[in-house]
């Protein structure tokens, strides 16, 4: 496979050392996206072959245009690419029907978004109980995972808050929680901190530690080195291509 | 490559056929009503949170709504009028009246000096003459109508007093409360007997039993042997000119007796003096055999007076022909009204898309949001139609209770029979949902068809 030999030229994309029996939880195979405007299409990613790794903690770079949001949001089901396929766990996507998708994005995907995009309306309670209410759960069991998710991002004393009501660190905690809810396969975040300070930032990142730290498989978008270096694996993009593909040795 | 995708089945089924991590089977529920609920939520919250412009939207249902129900409470109550009165003077009678003519009036005006006595309208040689030349009518019930004081002891009341034959209350489907009617012997005899109208009996009896009791007209006593009914809609038939034509109190004496004790001639009171009218007959009841001929027997009647009265001093009322008539009237307004109704629940329904569609645009973040969070089209779809069919609903009801309350008010206020059916509330807000639904499927796939990502990124 062509595919195969391009990204492992680009360098370390072997599985973790000390996992015995590593498990391939998405595959992007020769992935492109062109944008049509009118006449005018656009290549906006060419060819994009990446593998990630269950417990994997990834940090997508590159600089501004050059395509990770567009990437994130083929990873989260949420487009669908131009060419290439996407094997979520070992399904291809590209296969599915529109409510199938949404069940993956529902049930199997956590999205961490830089704007929050909580609803307004909504109590934060009822913002981290919305996955599940789409996957039928009982009103009494979604009502108590949110109630512990809510308390597990320091937030159990303002569950009937409304969004406006908080700061942005505390939204996008709720966030978190909200993408937590139906404990996905993966949680996606695009720039999670970009909206936030410092503080709150590290706050966030504090959070995806743990998470990561209980194994679950994080992937994350960020401009910054510093947020970058706690992950375990760095993804530079380049006009839409894989520039770099480095994991932290140990 | 393929040595690597080792799948670990914990982590790896199908996510469509993987349960939910925190779930037991038994507590997910599918497509359960909780479900809706839910949405419904949302949506009375979203409604809620532009209650003006809520109340505005669902204007057009309400007046709509409103207005088939009190358009069908009239039409029904003027139909059931129709046939009230269809039936009170009978399908298969005629009615022919004394009318004091136009020109007469005049010139009695001019004059000075004693009042003279005009002298119109219907006499028995008219009947006569009708009933001789007609086949198929069965019976001829002719009246003479005055108006007198009569008295009880100290009570007195003006009343019309009818002078009639026998078959009165038969031609008129009008029945005896008690007591008796009086007989062909009395007719012949010229009997001083009186048949109360129940209104008079109550006016002039009001602690006595009538019956056996007299009552006094002029300078004569009657003996009251019976009490009518107490009478329903219509009025009909017993206005005599000049007479009032509400009060429907009236009291009935043998024809005989009406012509021997009152004369031909009467003097009554008006604005200008004193007016003296000699009148033979006031009413006569022509009764067909076969009800199809009415109509007909009713003309050939018409063309009869037309060559022996020189003026226009009668009327002629085929009580079958003023149903058809009311029957056809009433079908027109019912055609306006639907027409109304239709137009008014038209626009309603299109103010309900167009605020839907504002709701969708407005909401297309959230729309985003909810597609990223696992929401599918059908969800989106269920969740702005039940919107939509919340708002018409809401208007529906609205205009139900205002539909209920208007016939209310026009009977009060105009004294219109007005019937509210149950099937008109029922029919009228079942309308109103079915519009929220036909309304709000457009707006509601519009919101469906929303690509997430663009969604996501609409401000
Ligand atoms: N819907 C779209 N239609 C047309 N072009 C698009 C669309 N979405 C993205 N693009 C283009 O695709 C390119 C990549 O966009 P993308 O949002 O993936 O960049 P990014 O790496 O996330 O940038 P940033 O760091 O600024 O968020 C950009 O040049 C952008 O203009
Ligand atoms: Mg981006």
């Amino acid at each position: 496979m062509a595919t195969l030999e391009f990204s492992s030229s680009l360098g370390n994309t072997a599985p973790p050392a000390g996992i015995a029996n590593p498990t391939i939880v998405a595959s992007l195979e020769d992935i492109s996206k062109t944008y049509y405007m009118g006449a005018l299409a656009v290549e906006v990613l060419h060819g994009v072959s990446l593998e990630f790794f269950a417990g994997d903690y990834i940090s997508i770079m590159g600089p501004s245009g050059c395509g990770k949001s567009t990437l994130m949001n083929i990873l989260g089901c949420l487009d669908q690419p131009t060419a290439g396929k996407y094997f979520l766990g070992n399904e291809d996507t590209s296969q599915m029907l529109d409510d199938e998708l949404s069940t993956i994005r529902g049930a199997r995907l956590g999205f961490i978004f830089q704007s929050y995009n909580l609803i307004q309306q909504l109590n934060v309670l009822e913002n981290i109980e919305m996955p599940l209410f789409y996957q039928g759960y009982a009103a009494k069991q979604s009502n108590e995972i949110a109630m512990g998710l809510a308390e597990r991002v320091g937030l159990g004393d303002r569950v009937d808050h409304k969004p406006f009501e908080l700061s942005g660190g505390q939204q996008q905690r709720v966030a978190i929680a909200r993408a937590l809810a139906v404990d996905p396969l993966i949680i996606l975040a695009d720039e999670p901190t970009g909206n936030l300070d410092t503080k709150s930032g590290a706050e966030i990142l504090k959070l995806f530690d743990e998470l990561h730290g209980q194994g679950k498989t994080l992937i994350m978008v960020t401009h910054s080195d510093e947020l970058a270096e706690r992950s375990q694996r760095w993804v530079r993009l380049l006009d839409g291509r894989v520039e770099s593909d480095d994991r932290r040795d140990s | 490559m393929d040595g690597w995708k080792v799948m670990t089945d914990a982590i790896l089924e199908s996510p469509l056929t993987r349960p939910a991590a925190h779930s037991h089977s038994s507590g997910r529920v599918r497509f359960s009503l909780v479900r809706y609920k839910k949405i419904t939520q949302v949506g009375i919250k979203s409604i809620y949170s532009h209650g003006l412009r809520s109340l505005l939207t669902v204007l057009g249902i309400v007046i709509g709504v409103a207005a088939v129900i009190a358009m069908l409470a009239v039409s029904e109550g003027a139909s059931f009028e129709a046939q009230q009165q269809f039936r009170d003077l009978g399908a298969s009678n005629i009615l022919v009246k004394s009318v004091k003519p136009a020109e007469v009036e005049e010139t009695s005006r001019q004059g000075f000096g004693p009042p003279q006595a005009i002298v119109y309208g219907l006499t028995l040689m008219d009947v006569d003459t009708i009933r001789n030349s007609i086949p198929g009518i069965s019976n001829v019930i002719a009246s003479r109508i005055v108006k007198k004081n009569v008295w009880n002891l100290g009570i007195s009341m003006n009343t019309d007093v009818v002078g009639t034959a026998v078959d009165y209350p038969v031609s008129r489907n009008y029945n005896l409360q008690a007591g008796r009617f009086f007989s062909e012997s009395e007719v012949r005899d010229h009997a001083n007997v009186v048949v109360l109208s129940a209104e008079v009996a109550d006016a002039l009896f009001p602690i006595d039993n009538p019956l056996g009791g007299s009552i006094k007209i002029d300078s004569d006593y009657y003996n009251v042997i019976g009490i009518m009914e107490p009478e329903g809609f219509s009025n009909l038939g017993q206005n005599q000119a000049g007479a009032s034509n509400s009060a429907p109190s009236r009291i009935f004496i043998p024809f005989s007796a009406s012509k021997s004790r009152f004369g031909e001639t009467t003097t009554r009171q008006t604005a200008g003096g004193m007016e003296s009218e000699t009148v033979e007959l006031h009413e006569a009841i022509i009764q067909v055999d076969d009800q199809e001929a009415v109509i007909e027997v009713g003309e050939i009647i018409d063309q009869i007076l037309q060559r022996r009265h020189k003026k226009v001093d009668y009327t002629i009322e085929v009580p079958l022909a003023l149903l058809r008539q009311a029957e056809e009237s009433a079908l027109r307004d019912s055609i306006v009204a639907g027409a109304i109704a239709g137009i008014s629940l038209l626009v309603g329904g299109i103010g309900i898309m167009n605020i839907m569609l504002a709701s969708v645009t407005e909401r297309t973040r959230e729309i985003g949001i909810r597609r990223a969070l696992g929401a599918k089209k059908r969800d989106i779809i269920a969740q702005f139609l039940i919107e939509a069919v919340i708002l018409s609903g809401v208007g529906g009801l609205i205009g139900v209770v205002l539909g209920i309350m208007i016939p209310f008010i026009i009977s009060a206020f105009w004294g219109m029979t007005t019937i509210v059916t149950p099937i008109a509330p029922v029919l009228a807000f079942s309308i109103s949902a079915m519009i929220g639904v036909i309304f709000g499927i457009y707006p509601s796939m519009r919101a469906a068809d929303m690509d997430p990502v663009e969604a996501l990124r609409h401000e």
